[in-house]
């Protein structure tokens, strides 16, 4: 079966000054699949991230999403492929000074014909499909937990039913059991609202537990995609250690107990 | 979620950008086109006809695209139809668009029960005796910075090894060294404005020559170190704040306790000894400009000569002004430091509150400023000096 490519980037190349962190990087992401991306610290998976976002031009190469051309295009154009988009940042990056429902409904605003009263109880409805409890809507971000703003970030990215979210270390400074719900609640949302996702992490169970696809980023550039089972044959010495490591082997264990 | 063969971009753009029509199919209803965030009053419109029909049935076979807003809007209009009695199906459904109804479903928003806000008299007296607590606790707050403030500074002059000279003279070079140039200009205009304006008042009555005394004494008195105080509190207080509040909530102060570092002697004393020392320097500086702004603008405007300003400056102006100037240095000093230090300690966990602490400090500051200078003027008014 053929599938439908929603993100495919050709010859990406970013650098800092003299430093560069992508050369010639290619890589596809398809309708409706989890991608997740590794890497070592500093090999740009948040750079990346962010180029694909549009928050900051690469130096070089090609962005297609949604078979468009997202480097070359009108504001107008950037802006309706930014609507079928959603981001969701380390920390939340919630507004401070606004409640969680509030920072859901600051998407919406952008539609016209949707009324206040509505506009709010479908915000309710997505802080309640991030896992969060009613009254945490009238909450200021300072007073949630990490992990209550990791998800109410999410129900901001998910406010106007994106098809693509981007997550940028879904489960980074959550407890075990609060990032294992993550993970589930990533994989069920992504099954029901049939989203792509596309998230860079460290977590080696997010990516057991979440993942359809990981794409490895090394040597400046995606080296391999492929399931979990294609890493764990791959011979590339980093690879092998992330993969075959002492925290992969607890995740591959974790995951086969559960099933 | 489509699985058709690609491109099927515009083929999906078909699909939510199809209108969303409800109408008549047999005995029940059908639904086609798309229902999604972007047309919610359309389909709500067009749903309301399955309302007050009784029980029915929504052939969903022609829904296209639908997303949670439009899974909810249908959730909503079931539990309304259930509640006038009557029954509503779905019929029909896709599986895709099955999985997301339930998704909906169960996480259909709970309110809890909403508490009705009551505004009586006690309220607004309790507001009021909150407010007033509240002012009376800051005013106990500073205070209590103060003493900290000496009590540190008292320890460090008997353990002298542990004080950080370094960061003094950081903070003198901030506080002091770089407010000089604003300080000289504000004190020389000041002298400007004054003998301009005294010599317009003093021309009518011949006495011209008083413009000296006039400059002199509300300068070396007043002006130079209240309004050298006014900038420095604008300038330091603010950035007393924000520095030590944006420590503060990045958690570096309670990180500075647990390494046993303790914050008053290593950020308070050194700023607030900055100040001690360099707000008398600069109120100095603001002197002399003033006095020389005065000397200019008096010989442009009035003829009197540098030489004669000399002379009457040093005859008639006893040196009583200047001592009862530079007395109110240190507290100023004081005032600042201590307010912008305390404003500093009271950031909470957030952006915002930075703000407001930092806006707040340079409001309290130059406001006690004033305040105290007015006390100043009681106090030496009564006793004759």
């Amino acid at each position: 079966m053929a599938r439908d490519v929603v993100i495919a980037l050709r010859g990406l190349r970013n650098q800092f000054g003299a430093t560069v962190v992508h050369d010639n990087l290619d890589l596809d992401v398809y309708r409706g699949e989890v991608v997740g991306v590794v890497g070592g610290s500093g090999t740009g998976k948040s750079v990346l991230l962010r180029c694909i976002a549009g928050l900051r031009p690469p130096q070089g190469g090609r962005i297609e999403i949604f078979g468009q051309d997202a480097l070359n295009c009108s504001e107008a154009e950037r802006r309706a492929i930014d609507q079928r988009m959603g981001v969701m940042f380390q920390d939340g990056a919630l507004f401070s000074s606004l409640t969680v429902r509030e920072n859901v409904e600051v998407p919406m605003r952008t539609l016209q014909g949707l009324d206040a009263g509505m506009r709010r109880e479908l915000a309710d409805l997505k802080i309640s499909m991030s896992g969060l409890p009613y009254a945490a809507g009238d909450k200021y971000p300072s007073e949630l937990s990490g992990g209550m703003r990791k998800r109410a970030g999410l129900a901001r990215a998910l406010a106007l039913d994106p098809e693509i979210v981007f997550l940028d270390e879904p489960t980074a400074g959550l407890d075990p059991i609060g990032a294992s719900a993550f993970d589930e609640l990533i994989r069920a949302l992504s099954e029901t609202l049939g989203l792509t996702v596309f998230l860079v992490t460290h977590d080696l169970d997010t990516l057991h537990a979440t993942c359809d696809r990981i794409a490895v980023l090394a040597e400046k550039r995606v080296l391999y995609t492929g399931t979990m089972a294609d890493m764990l044959t791959i011979e590339h010495p980093w690879v092998h250690e992330y993969f075959h490591g002492p925290r992969a082997r607890a995740a591959v264990e974790t995951q086969e107990r559960t099933g | 979620m489509s699985t058709h063969a690609d491109p099927d971009i515009s083929a999906r753009s078909d699909r939510v950008a199809a209108p969303v029509r409800v109408t008549r199919d047999g005995a029940g209803w059908a639904i086609s086109g798309a229902l999604h965030i972007r047309n919610l009053s359309e389909a709500a419109a067009e749903l309301r006809q399955l309302e007050g029909v009784g029980d029915t049935q929504l052939d969903m076979a022609q829904l296209g695209h639908l997303d949670t807003a439009g899974a909810y809007l249908l959730h909503k209009l079931r539990a309304r139809i259930a509640a006038s009695g009557a029954q509503l199906d779905f019929s029909n459904l896709q599986a895709d668009h099955q999985a997301l109804i339930d998704r909906v479903g169960a996480a259909m928003p709970q309110p809890d029960a909403v508490q009705a806000p009551r505004a009586s008299v006690t309220d607004v007296l309790e507001g009021l005796g909150r407010k007033v607590a509240g002012a009376g606790m800051f005013l106990v707050e500073l205070v209590a910075m103060l003493g900290l403030f000496l009590a540190r500074l008292a320890y460090l002059l008997r353990r002298p090894s542990e004080f950080r000279l370094t960061a003094l003279v950081h903070h003198c070079d901030q506080v002091g060294w770089k407010a000089v140039p604003i300080v000289a200009l504000m004190g020389f205009l000041i002298g400007v404005v004054l003998a301009f304006q005294g010599s317009v008042q003093l021309r009518q009555f011949g006495a011209e020559i008083f413009v000296v005394d006039l400059i002199a004494i509300s300068i070396l008195r007043e002006l130079g170190i209240l309004l050298t105080a006014i900038i420095v509190a604008g300038r330091t207080a603010s950035s007393f704040t924000a520095a030590i509040g944006s420590m503060k909530m990045r958690e570096e102060i309670d990180a500075m306790r647990t390494l046993a570092i303790d914050p008053a002697t290593a950020l308070f004393v050194p700023r607030i000894l900055a100040l001690l020392i360099t707000l008398p320097i600069l109120g100095a500086i603001a002197n002399v400009m003033g006095l020389f702004g005065g000397a200019m603008m008096a010989w442009i405007e009035l003829g009197i000569s540098p030489g004669m300003f000399m002379t009457r400056l040093l005859e008639d102006t006893s040196v009583d002004h200047v001592l009862v100037g530079f007395v109110k240095a240190p507290v100023f000093a004081m005032i600042i430091g201590v307010i912008g230090c305390h404003a500093g300690m009271q950031v909470g966990g957030n952006a915002e509150s930075l703000g407001a602490q930092t806006s707040a400090a340079v409001v309290r500051a130059i406001f006690m400023v004033i305040v105290a200078d007015a006390l100043f003027s009681v106090f030496f008014a009564i006793m004759g000096i």
